[in-house]
């Protein structure tokens, strides 16, 4: 699969031309980037409630460093969803602060968050995929609205189509798609930008083991390439099969860290 | 710019085909209508125009001595002594060959050759154009005038046309108010649609939006996606109504052009009206891109 070609001030490039991190590369510089040898993501004392009842989420601290991988879990109902939402910039914390690559996402001026989520890829659990797009279309669909021409795009979507398998499937509405194929697309359109930051919900659970295994060298491919990547699963074989993967625990709601690891993680040298 | 330019893979992202909806029908109704009304309000302000200034200065000197020679005498005098006063513009005896032909109209022997007719006892007339000025030298050209007509014709009646032809050009002049009311009504009912059109569209593509959002889309890109949607579905409404209004107004002109009598023959829609007309389904557009831009990038302001 073709990779966008990083210079020297920060700006990346596909096939010659400012790519998706070229835009987000005016975000990185000064303040918007994250701290020489700080978090990516930092969840201070976080508490999130929908309307009048109780919180779903209570007293989220952790941080999430640059280049890691690491696994959520926890039951059903736990907020493991919920969590991920403020990941991707769905959802603001009730209470508490959440930063973003060195910015505080409760202080952040609603007209740049495209510019942060265009470095976020998600997975969604129910795949999300428009129903009256291709495959093709869905997958290419973050370049396009990153402004990548269409000339620049054809290769790397291409190429993606044919990694999952799906390139003789490629004008196939997602109706017409199985599950385990649709959610190759959404995994497809999660990873096309390479974002800086993947946010992964049950990205295996509707795909056989051998592209269960597919999918998850993917994501270590890209951690490997400097991305953090977040995924939330049931798999305990999934979580087996990473060797520097953290482990995320919720209960009810707040975050097992008995150790302080994820809240005042290790240096990494 | 009032139908913007996003690329076709872009436009693809939202799937239904043209005209699908209500809405290009309801604004066709609401444009023909809108011109309809327009056309009427021009031709009734132009037409209370033209009568105010057809009557303005006009008034009627109506001599009723009892002695026809004395009567015709006094004509003549009136005639001459007016049209030599510097606030008279026009001044013309009105024959008595052409009283009778338009007395001849209404009590029968056309021409006016009826000898019933011809002995009625008629007032002698002479009409008189007072010249130009304000309203306030116009009253009292009006009072010399009325000096001048004691002083040579004792007894005769002055009859300033504005005094009975005043409440008609009222009455059309707040019928051609009337009409642009409803120009403004409908103007703002094609708003309305506009805005429901718009609210409706984000309800119906809302798991698209969210989507988009999601992967990085700004308020901008998803607005100029719909406005042009909802933009170019309006042009096709607006072209529709345009197409009736302007085939109703045609057929109404030719059958109009027959009409050369009476206040119906002052109507007309002029240069200006016409340009206005033309003018109406230009600002129709860019006014539902503007509000289908404004509904949008509010709404999406109250997503995250």
């Amino acid at each position: 699969m073709q990779q966008p070609e990083h210079d020297g001030g920060g700006h990346t490039h596909f096939r010659g031309k400012t790519h998706l991190y070229g835009r987000i590369g005016d975000v990185m510089t000064g303040a918007a980037g994250p701290r020489a040898g700080g978090a990516m993501v930092e969840f201070d004392s976080v508490g999130l409630r929908y309307g009048p009842d109780g919180e779903v989420l209570s007293d989220i601290s952790f941080n999430l460093q640059p280049g890691s991988f690491y696994f959520l879990t926890g039951a059903s109902g736990a907020g493991k969803t919920s969590l991920l939402k403020m990941l991707y910039l769905a959802q603001r914390p009730s209470r508490g602060i959440v930063r973003l690559f060195g910015e505080d996402l409760g202080a952040m001026a609603r007209h740049r968050l495209p510019g942060f989520r265009r470095r976020i890829g998600v997975v969604f659990q129910d795949f999300r995929l428009i129903p009256h797009l291709s495959a093709r279309d869905n997958i290419a669909l973050p370049l396009r609205i990153a402004g990548v021409g269409e000339e620049d795009l054809a290769g790397p979507v291409g190429e993606m189509l044919s990694w999952i398998g799906l390139d003789a499937r490629a004008e196939a509405r997602p109706a017409t798609l199985s599950g385990g194929e649709q959610q190759r697309v959404a995994i497809a359109r999660a990873v096309i930008a390479r974002p800086q930051l993947l946010v992964a919900d049950e990205p295996t659970g509707n795909v056989d083991p051998e592209m269960a295994m597919r999918l998850l060298g993917l994501f270590e491919a890209l951690n490997r390439l400097g991305t953090t990547v977040v995924v939330a699963t049931h798999d305990i074989h999934l979580i087996s099969r990473i060797d520097n993967a953290q482990m995320m625990r919720l209960e009810k709601g707040r975050l097992s860290d008995p150790t302080g690891a994820l809240r005042y993680p290790p240096n990494r040298s | 710019m009032i139908i913007p330019r996003v690329p076709v893979q872009h436009r693809r992202l939202l799937p239904e085909p043209r005209l699908s909806g209500p809405t290009p029908w309801v604004i066709a109704i609401l444009m023909m209508l809108t011109l309809l009304s327009a056309a009427a309000g021009v031709g009734l302000a132009r037409s209370a125009d033209a009568i105010g200034q057809a009557i303005a200065g006009r008034v009627t000197v109506q001599i009723v001595t009892a002695n026809p020679v004395t009567r015709s005498e006094q004509a003549a005098e009136l005639r001459r002594t007016a049209a030599a006063e510097p606030y008279v513009r026009a001044a013309r005896r009105v024959e008595r060959d052409e009283l009778l032909a338009t007395l001849g109209q209404w009590l029968g022997g056309a021409g006016g050759d009826d000898p019933v007719l011809k002995s009625l006892p008629l007032p002698a007339l002479v009409d008189i154009d007072l010249g130009g000025g304000e309203s306030g030298d116009r009253a009292r050209q009006l009072d010399r005038l009325k000096t001048l007509v004691e002083r040579i014709a004792p007894g005769a009646r002055v009859i300033p046309h504005a005094e009975w032809l005043a409440p008609v050009a009222r009455l059309i002049r707040s019928l051609a108010w009337i009409a642009g009311g409803l120009v403004l009504l409908m103007v703002l009912a094609s708003a309305a649609v506009v805005i429901m059109t718009a609210r409706a569209a984000l309800g119906t593509h809302y798991a698209t939006i969210e989507m988009l959002h999601l992967i990085g889309a700004t308020d901008r890109q998803i607005t100029r996606l719909f406005q042009r949607r909802i933009a170019i579905d309006t042009a096709y409404g607006i072209a529709l109504g345009t197409i009736v209004a302007a085939a109703i107004l045609l057929l109404i002109g030719w059958q109009w052009s027959d009409v050369t009598s009476g206040l119906a023959a002052t109507a007309s829609l002029g240069t200006g009206g016409w340009a206005l007309l033309l003018a109406l389904p230009l600002l129709a557009i860019a006014l539902a891109a503007l509000t289908a831009r404004q509904t949008l990038l509010a709404a999406l302001k109250k997503i995250l």
